[in-house]
Protein backbone atom coordinates (compact mmCIF):
# COMPACT_ATOMS: atom_id res chain seq x y z
CA UNK A 1 0.00 0.00 0.00
CA UNK A 2 2.59 2.77 0.89
CA UNK A 3 4.75 1.20 -1.77
CA UNK A 4 2.12 2.13 -4.43
CA UNK A 5 1.74 5.20 -3.09
CA UNK A 6 5.64 5.93 -2.85
CA UNK A 7 5.75 4.58 -6.79
CA UNK A 8 2.85 6.64 -7.39
CA UNK A 9 4.28 10.09 -6.60
CA UNK A 10 7.74 9.46 -7.61
CA UNK A 11 6.24 8.56 -11.03
CA UNK A 12 4.31 11.79 -11.14
CA UNK A 13 7.34 13.84 -10.31
CA UNK A 14 9.01 12.53 -13.09
CA UNK A 15 6.10 12.81 -15.36
CA UNK A 16 5.53 16.23 -14.69
CA UNK A 17 9.16 17.05 -14.73
CA UNK A 18 9.76 15.55 -18.67
CA UNK A 19 6.52 17.16 -19.81
CA UNK A 20 8.18 20.45 -18.15
CA UNK A 21 11.26 19.72 -19.68
CA UNK A 22 9.50 18.87 -23.13
CA UNK A 23 7.84 22.11 -22.76
CA UNK A 24 11.19 24.56 -22.11
CA UNK A 25 13.99 22.27 -24.06
CA UNK A 26 14.53 24.66 -27.13
CA UNK A 27 15.73 21.89 -29.17
CA UNK A 28 13.08 19.96 -31.03
CA UNK A 29 15.15 16.74 -30.35
CA UNK A 30 15.78 16.83 -26.48
CA UNK A 31 11.59 18.08 -26.75
CA UNK A 32 10.62 14.58 -28.49
CA UNK A 33 13.51 12.65 -26.12
CA UNK A 34 12.13 14.21 -23.23
CA UNK A 35 8.82 12.99 -24.01
CA UNK A 36 10.24 9.46 -24.74
CA UNK A 37 10.49 9.37 -21.09
CA UNK A 38 7.12 10.71 -20.02
CA UNK A 39 5.15 7.75 -22.06
CA UNK A 40 7.36 5.41 -20.24
CA UNK A 41 6.22 6.68 -16.73
CA UNK A 42 2.83 6.79 -17.80
CA UNK A 43 3.25 3.00 -19.06
CA UNK A 44 4.06 2.58 -15.44
CA UNK A 45 0.78 3.96 -14.36
CA UNK A 46 -0.75 1.84 -16.50
CA UNK A 47 0.90 -0.94 -14.64
CA UNK A 48 0.40 0.30 -11.39
CA UNK A 49 -3.33 0.72 -12.40
CA UNK A 50 -3.44 -3.02 -13.33
CA UNK A 51 -3.31 -2.79 -17.38
CA UNK A 52 -0.66 -4.39 -18.70
CA UNK A 53 -1.50 -4.57 -22.14
CA UNK A 54 -2.07 -0.89 -22.43
CA UNK A 55 1.57 -0.47 -20.91
CA UNK A 56 3.08 -2.68 -23.31
CA UNK A 57 0.99 -0.96 -26.15
CA UNK A 58 2.02 2.76 -24.76
CA UNK A 59 5.80 1.38 -24.95
CA UNK A 60 5.64 -0.17 -28.46
CA UNK A 61 2.95 2.85 -30.63
CA UNK A 62 3.67 5.60 -28.40
CA UNK A 63 7.22 5.56 -27.21
CA UNK A 64 8.75 3.25 -29.98
CA UNK A 65 6.70 4.13 -33.34
CA UNK A 66 5.37 7.64 -32.70
CA UNK A 67 8.44 8.88 -31.59
CA UNK A 68 10.53 7.50 -33.92
CA UNK A 69 8.30 9.01 -36.59
CA UNK A 70 9.05 12.29 -34.72
CA UNK A 71 12.70 12.31 -34.39
CA UNK A 72 12.63 11.23 -38.14
CA UNK A 73 10.80 14.34 -39.55
CA UNK A 74 12.87 16.71 -37.05
CA UNK A 75 16.13 15.28 -38.30
CA UNK A 76 14.93 15.31 -42.31
CA UNK A 77 13.70 18.55 -42.15
CA UNK A 78 16.28 19.99 -39.71
CA UNK A 79 14.14 21.66 -38.09
CA UNK A 80 16.21 21.23 -34.47
CA UNK A 81 16.78 24.94 -33.55
CA UNK A 82 14.37 27.61 -34.09
CA UNK A 83 15.40 31.38 -33.60
CA UNK A 84 13.46 32.66 -30.92
CA UNK A 85 10.69 35.30 -32.35
CA UNK A 86 10.22 38.48 -30.38
CA UNK A 87 6.31 38.59 -28.16
CA UNK A 88 4.46 40.92 -28.17
CA UNK A 89 4.75 43.29 -24.85
CA UNK A 90 1.26 42.96 -23.53
CA UNK A 91 1.23 39.05 -24.14
CA UNK A 92 3.34 38.16 -21.29
CA UNK A 93 1.62 39.84 -17.97
CA UNK A 94 -1.71 38.85 -19.41
CA UNK A 95 -0.80 35.39 -20.03
CA UNK A 96 0.95 35.15 -16.39
CA UNK A 97 -2.60 36.52 -14.87
CA UNK A 98 -5.18 34.40 -16.61
CA UNK A 99 -2.97 31.36 -15.90
CA UNK A 100 -2.91 32.71 -11.83
CA UNK A 101 -6.62 33.25 -12.20
CA UNK A 102 -6.92 29.45 -13.61
CA UNK A 103 -4.25 27.81 -11.11
CA UNK A 104 -6.52 29.91 -8.19
CA UNK A 105 -9.48 28.29 -9.65
CA UNK A 106 -8.43 24.66 -9.71
CA UNK A 107 -6.63 24.94 -5.88
CA UNK A 108 -10.71 25.97 -5.33
CA UNK A 109 -12.07 23.17 -7.10
CA UNK A 110 -9.39 20.83 -5.48
CA UNK A 111 -9.26 22.35 -1.42
CA UNK A 112 -12.82 23.69 -0.79
CA UNK A 113 -15.18 21.78 -2.83
CA UNK A 114 -13.56 18.45 -2.82
CA UNK A 115 -14.79 15.60 0.07
CA UNK A 116 -11.66 13.51 0.65
CA UNK A 117 -13.45 11.40 3.27
CA UNK A 118 -15.98 10.15 0.34
CA UNK A 119 -12.59 9.44 -2.10
CA UNK A 120 -13.31 6.55 -4.72
CA UNK A 121 -11.24 3.53 -3.72
CA UNK A 122 -11.16 0.68 -6.46
CA UNK A 123 -13.80 -2.38 -5.92
CA UNK A 124 -11.17 -5.22 -5.97
CA UNK A 125 -7.92 -5.33 -4.65
CA UNK A 126 -6.01 -7.34 -7.49
CA UNK A 127 -7.13 -7.44 -11.02
CA UNK A 128 -6.74 -11.14 -12.56
CA UNK A 129 -4.68 -9.95 -15.63
CA UNK A 130 -4.22 -12.43 -17.68
CA UNK A 131 -8.06 -12.71 -17.68
CA UNK A 132 -8.37 -9.13 -17.93
CA UNK A 133 -6.75 -9.39 -21.58
CA UNK A 134 -9.01 -11.92 -22.55
CA UNK A 135 -11.61 -10.04 -21.79
CA UNK A 136 -10.24 -7.25 -23.58
CA UNK A 137 -10.14 -8.83 -26.59
CA UNK A 138 -13.51 -10.50 -26.51
CA UNK A 139 -15.23 -6.57 -26.38
CA UNK A 140 -13.18 -5.46 -29.10
CA UNK A 141 -14.11 -7.95 -31.61
CA UNK A 142 -17.90 -8.06 -30.12
CA UNK A 143 -19.46 -5.25 -28.27
CA UNK A 144 -16.95 -3.03 -29.96
CA UNK A 145 -16.59 -4.40 -33.53
CA UNK A 146 -18.45 -1.45 -35.15
CA UNK A 147 -15.80 1.35 -33.55
CA UNK A 148 -12.94 -1.17 -34.18
CA UNK A 149 -13.67 -1.19 -37.98
CA UNK A 150 -14.46 2.67 -38.23
CA UNK A 151 -10.90 2.80 -36.25
CA UNK A 152 -9.20 0.26 -39.16
CA UNK A 153 -11.03 2.86 -41.95
CA UNK A 154 -9.47 6.22 -39.87
CA UNK A 155 -5.98 4.38 -40.20
CA UNK A 156 -6.20 3.64 -44.03
CA UNK A 157 -7.37 6.78 -44.48
CA UNK A 158 -4.68 8.48 -42.78
CA UNK A 159 -2.35 6.17 -44.77
CA UNK A 160 -3.46 7.27 -47.81
CA UNK A 161 -3.65 11.08 -46.85
CA UNK A 162 -0.14 11.10 -45.72
CA UNK A 163 0.99 9.22 -48.69
CA UNK A 164 -1.08 11.91 -50.79
CA UNK A 165 0.68 14.66 -49.11
CA UNK A 166 4.52 13.90 -49.12
CA UNK A 167 4.44 12.58 -52.61
CA UNK A 168 6.22 15.01 -55.24
CA UNK A 169 3.24 16.19 -57.73
CA UNK A 170 4.43 16.15 -61.57
CA UNK A 171 5.60 19.03 -62.77
CA UNK A 172 6.58 20.03 -59.12
CA UNK A 173 10.40 22.46 -59.28
CA UNK A 174 12.61 20.80 -57.03
CA UNK B 1 -4.62 1.98 -2.69
CA UNK B 2 -4.00 5.11 -4.23
CA UNK B 3 -7.24 7.43 -4.28
CA UNK B 4 -8.54 8.22 -7.87
CA UNK B 5 -8.39 11.58 -7.93
CA UNK B 6 -4.47 11.98 -7.42
CA UNK B 7 -4.57 9.81 -10.91
CA UNK B 8 -7.12 12.88 -12.12
CA UNK B 9 -4.68 15.65 -10.95
CA UNK B 10 -2.26 13.63 -12.36
CA UNK B 11 -3.77 13.43 -15.71
CA UNK B 12 -5.01 17.49 -15.79
CA UNK B 13 -1.61 18.59 -14.98
CA UNK B 14 -0.41 16.70 -18.15
CA UNK B 15 -2.94 17.92 -20.11
CA UNK B 16 -2.42 21.84 -19.04
CA UNK B 17 1.36 21.02 -20.21
CA UNK B 18 0.29 19.86 -23.18
CA UNK B 19 -2.59 22.17 -23.70
CA UNK B 20 0.29 25.17 -23.18
CA UNK B 21 2.32 23.67 -25.51
CA UNK B 22 0.60 23.54 -28.08
CA UNK B 23 -0.51 27.11 -27.48
CA UNK B 24 2.84 29.15 -27.09
CA UNK B 25 5.54 26.87 -29.08
CA UNK B 26 6.37 28.06 -32.58
CA UNK B 27 7.55 24.87 -34.08
CA UNK B 28 5.05 22.72 -35.57
CA UNK B 29 6.38 19.42 -34.67
CA UNK B 30 6.66 20.94 -30.47
CA UNK B 31 3.08 21.91 -31.26
CA UNK B 32 2.18 18.08 -32.40
CA UNK B 33 4.18 17.02 -29.42
CA UNK B 34 1.71 18.88 -27.15
CA UNK B 35 -1.07 16.95 -28.87
CA UNK B 36 0.57 14.02 -28.29
CA UNK B 37 0.86 14.81 -24.43
CA UNK B 38 -2.99 15.78 -23.94
CA UNK B 39 -3.71 13.11 -25.72
CA UNK B 40 -1.97 10.64 -22.91
CA UNK B 41 -3.26 12.79 -20.07
CA UNK B 42 -7.22 11.67 -21.32
CA UNK B 43 -5.77 7.82 -21.59
CA UNK B 44 -4.50 8.32 -17.72
CA UNK B 45 -8.01 9.07 -16.85
CA UNK B 46 -9.91 6.60 -19.40
CA UNK B 47 -7.74 4.18 -17.73
CA UNK B 48 -7.96 5.24 -14.55
CA UNK B 49 -11.90 5.38 -14.14
CA UNK B 50 -11.70 1.48 -15.72
CA UNK B 51 -10.14 0.27 -12.30
CA UNK B 52 -11.76 2.55 -10.16
CA UNK B 53 -15.23 1.91 -11.51
CA UNK B 54 -17.02 -1.30 -12.45
CA UNK B 55 -14.29 -3.94 -13.51
CA UNK B 56 -17.35 -5.88 -15.24
CA UNK B 57 -17.03 -3.38 -17.93
CA UNK B 58 -13.98 -3.55 -19.79
CA UNK B 59 -14.57 -0.25 -21.92
CA UNK B 60 -11.99 1.72 -20.32
CA UNK B 61 -9.52 -0.24 -21.50
CA UNK B 62 -11.25 -0.45 -25.07
CA UNK B 63 -11.44 3.39 -25.66
CA UNK B 64 -7.60 4.18 -24.82
CA UNK B 65 -6.77 1.33 -27.31
CA UNK B 66 -9.26 3.25 -29.54
CA UNK B 67 -7.23 6.58 -28.77
CA UNK B 68 -3.67 4.92 -29.65
CA UNK B 69 -4.97 4.26 -33.24
CA UNK B 70 -6.60 8.14 -33.52
CA UNK B 71 -3.07 9.30 -32.28
CA UNK B 72 -1.09 7.37 -34.44
CA UNK B 73 -3.30 8.57 -37.08
CA UNK B 74 -3.04 12.20 -36.60
CA UNK B 75 0.65 11.78 -36.16
CA UNK B 76 0.48 10.27 -39.80
CA UNK B 77 -1.17 12.86 -41.28
CA UNK B 78 0.18 15.93 -39.12
CA UNK B 79 3.73 15.29 -39.89
CA UNK B 80 2.91 14.50 -43.54
CA UNK B 81 1.45 18.15 -43.60
CA UNK B 82 4.72 19.49 -41.78
CA UNK B 83 6.76 18.18 -44.62
CA UNK B 84 4.67 19.14 -47.29
CA UNK B 85 4.35 22.74 -46.21
CA UNK B 86 8.39 22.86 -45.52
CA UNK B 87 8.57 21.59 -49.22
CA UNK B 88 6.45 24.53 -50.29
CA UNK B 89 7.34 26.96 -47.67
CA UNK B 90 10.70 26.57 -46.41
CA UNK B 91 9.97 26.84 -43.05
CA UNK B 92 8.21 24.56 -39.58
CA UNK B 93 7.43 27.89 -37.48
CA UNK B 94 3.93 28.10 -37.42
CA UNK B 95 3.85 32.05 -37.29
CA UNK B 96 4.99 32.28 -40.93
CA UNK B 97 3.01 30.22 -42.20
CA UNK B 98 -0.05 33.31 -42.57
CA UNK B 99 -1.10 32.49 -46.53
CA UNK B 100 -4.47 32.21 -45.23
CA UNK B 101 -4.57 35.15 -42.85
CA UNK B 102 -6.97 38.11 -43.47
Amino acid sequence: MTVDLILFLILALVAVATAAGMLFSRNAVYSALFLVLNFASIAVFYLLLGAPFIAMAQITVYAGAIMVLFLFVIMLLGAEQLAPIKVLPWQRPLAIGLAAVLVAETAYLLILRAKPAADIIPPAETVNTLGELQRLGMALFNQYLLPFEVTSILLLVAMVGAIVLTKREKGERE
Amino acid sequence: MIPLSWYLILAAALFSVGLFGVLARKNAIAILLGVELMLNAVNINLVAFWRYGSLASIAGQVFAIIVFAVAAAEVAVGLGLVISVYRRRNTVVADELDLMKW
